[in-house]
């Protein structure tokens, strides 16, 4: 396979795209930093629509039309929206992470990250044509989808057809999920009434953990573990 | 040139990537945990498009070989062009002799599936935030502990 387009495999490197390529990249570098540093978690959210949406116009340029796409719908509208949500239902700041514990997550990052940039050197070349990710099932499914499936969209035929037991699973994840949330949140609140008891114990207004946040209760704890 | 860029986006999607998992394991707070997971997930997505991308190639939608590829006989007006019948229409495939050439479809169709089953799982990540948020009055997660020790919910003290 590697073969057959061993012609076309000299076309001229575009300098364009790999401006254009540099510059989303540093955007979505640059957002992804602020993500990191902001506190507000509007901010936060809203950044993390933006990252969905340069990276959807990445995709673009590098011919995934359909993963933009639906990057673009899925990632940066529904997720944001659901994010959206969630943070007026939850809280709005985030409280700073003091120093001394965010150097056990640096040692991993910065350990992982070495590890991937050591494998870097055996990735092929960006648009090489004959790497094995590029030769084989991938350029079948190019061959063969005029014929057998008989649309020109590919992606589509691949989806739908060749890969159709995958996305089957896939809406079974999706309803697993809807189901998840149904059963964490309800359709109704609380309406039936139902109540925990964490070790057989029956929490109440004053026992229950967001009672001990709650101003008058914060005051007597400390007081009460001093005591004894 | 291309020897400088050959594997610029690898490094670059790598930072990105662990600058969202960093989110994931500094920040204390659930929503901007989650946050910083989307990240981690869109990197992983941009460096399995990368993989795809053929230099010099055109989205994986194959052009129509009606118009301009052939003539109302069927009979090829350019030299080697592929024709593969299907129905009515024909296609043009990327082959010897042709010089269109497409990127690979096979990341885009797992990158697909991928995005909508992140999406479901961030739902359901929002979901038991919002739940904990009922419980505990709060989405910080040392405020949680504090909670969950000062009212033994763990059961391990005595």
């Amino acid at each position: 396979m590697s073969l057959i387009f061993a012609a076309a495999a000299d076309v001229p490197f575009v300098p364009p795209l790999i401006l254009i390529d540099i510059f989303l990249l540093s955007i979505l570098v640059v957002v992804a930093v602020a993500i990191v540093r902001m506190r507000s978690l509007f901010g936060v959210v809203m950044l993390q629509g933006v990252y969905s949406l340069v990276s959807a116009a990445w995709f673009v340029t590098l011919d995934a039309v359909d993963v933009a796409f639906t990057e673009a719908a899925v990632g940066a509208g529904v997720s944001t929206v659901l994010m959206l949500s969630a943070m007026l239902l939850a809280d709005r700041k985030s409280t700073p992470v003091p120093m001394r514990r965010q150097f056990g997550a640096l040692a991993v990052v910065v350990l992982a990250g070495a590890a991937m940039l050591y494998a870097v050197g055996d990735m092929p070349a960006f648009g090489d044509v004959n790497s094995p990710a590029n030769a084989y099932v991938g350029m079948d499914f190019m061959a063969k989808t005029a014929e057998e499936i008989k649309i020109p969209n590919v992606v589509t035929a691949v989806l739908g057809s060749y890969r159709g037991y995958d996305t089957f699973g896939e809406v079974v994840v999706i309803f697993s999920a809807g189901l998840g949330v149904l059963l964490l949140l309800g359709l109704n609140g609380n309406s039936g009434g139902w109540v925990a008891r964490p070790n057989g114990q029956m929490l109440n207004d004053h026992s229950a953990p967001s009672a001990a946040l709650s101003d008058s209760n914060v005051a007597e704890d400390p007081q009460a573990e001093d005591a004894q | 040139m291309p020897d400088i860029f050959s594997h610029f986006n690898y490094v670059v999607v790598i930072v990105l990537m662990m600058t969202g998992l960093y989110t994931v394991f500094a920040s204390r707070n659930l929503i901007k945990k989650l946050a910083g997971l989307s990240v981690f997930q869109t990197s992983v997505f941009l460096l399995y498009i990368t993989i795809g991308k053929v230099t010099g190639g055109q989205p994986p939608i194959l052009i129509k070989d009606k118009s301009y590829g052939v003539d109302d006989e069927g009979q090829a007006l350019l030299d080697g062009v592929v024709q593969v019948a299907a129905g009515k229409d024909s296609y043009i495939i990327g082959g010897p002799g042709t010089d269109i050439l497409y990127s690979n479809p096979l990341p885009h169709v797992l990158i697909l599936t991928a995005i909508v089953v992140g999406v479901a799982t961030l739902s359901i990540g929002l979901a038991l935030t919002v739940r904990i948020r009922e419980v505990y009055e709060t989405i910080e997660e040392d405020e949680i502990e504090a909670a969950d020790f000062v009212y033994n919910l763990e059961g391990t003290a005595d």
